[in-house]
């Protein structure tokens, strides 16, 4: 099961209300490569992954919840004090004639998250070579949205989670080392 | 909120973090005993310094996991986004 801790994994901070920016973040809530997606991939492959991946799928899709919070906070502070004539400026009115400020799980081009972005094939490798593409993904997409805004108290929050796909990544990457090398011992012995 | 309930935040948000990179790290690397040392020292030093902070702000997790001395605290502001 899961318990949740009332606090975030890293402050998040804005200096500006600018829901320009909230619509391209978007794409980190509910996108392909988002957190929704990475959470969701993760948690729902260990379950028939070998045993010595199973902690580390879990461990790593549940902090990308703590990422996709992260992202929600964002975004509601970056859209909260922003009148209707901000939003409609900022594109965000098909967003509001729907939602109002409400978040909503689709990417930065408006198209609702769907389970086809995240594959589960059963087979280990393949499995984790997707994790491992999907991270350095999502590590692309936030230096884009880091070139994006001149906030730097936003950047900040944004480079912790770049620096934590380079960190899943590389751990994934060592998954299939552990896993090559237990197949590889289990042929000749 | 003042400035308190920001300090003491940061530093458990430190501590945590030095937690999930140990924790994955020892997901790949199960017999480095140094990385575990070093994991179950801060996973002390995190107890002692959530303890101080629920002391001051009200529980950190739900479901009984942090007591609740103080009246229901859990369910009321801020929450992680407000602040
Ligand atoms: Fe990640």
């Amino acid at each position: 099961m899961w318990i949740y801790e009332k606090k975030l994994q890293y402050p998040v901070r804005v200096s500006k209300c600018d829901p320009m920016m909230a619509r391209f973040l978007i794409e980190q809530y509910g996108g392909a490569d988002g957190e929704l997606s990475a959470a969701l991939r993760y948690l729902n492959q260990r379950y028939t992954i070998p045993d010595q991946v199973i902690g580390l799928l879990t461990d790593i899709g549940t902090e990308e919840f703590a990422h996709l919070e992260m992202i929600a906070t964002m975004v509601y502070k970056l859209t909260k004090d922003a009148t209707v004539e901000q939003l409609k400026a900022a594109g965000l009115g098909a967003h509001y004639a729907n939602h109002d400020r409400a978040l909503f799980y689709n990417n930065a081009a408006g198209v609702p998250w769907t389970a086809s972005y995240i594959q589960a094939k059963g087979d280990p490798i393949a499995d984790l070579y997707e994790d491992i593409a999907a991270e350095e993904k999502a590590r692309a997409t936030y230096q884009w949205l880091i070139d994006m805004t001149d906030d730097v108290d936003l950047q900040d929050s944004l480079k912790f989670l770049r620096e934590r796909e380079v960190v899943h990544s590389q751990r994934f990457r060592e998954a299939v080392d552990i896993l090559i090398q237990d197949r590889n011992t289990k042929k000749f012995f | 909120m003042e400035e308190q309930y920001y300090a003491m935040l940061h530093e458990l948000q430190a501590v945590d973090f030095v937690l999930v990179e140990l924790n994955l790290y020892l997901d790949t690397h199960p017999w480095d005993t140094m990385a575990l040392q070093q994991f179950n020292e801060m996973a002390q030093k995190r107890q002692f310094l959530a303890a101080q902070f629920e002391q001051c702000y009200g529980p950190l997790l739900n479901f009984g996991h942090s007591a609740s001395p103080h009246g229901w605290r859990w369910a009321m502001p801020p929450w992680p986004w407000q602040v």
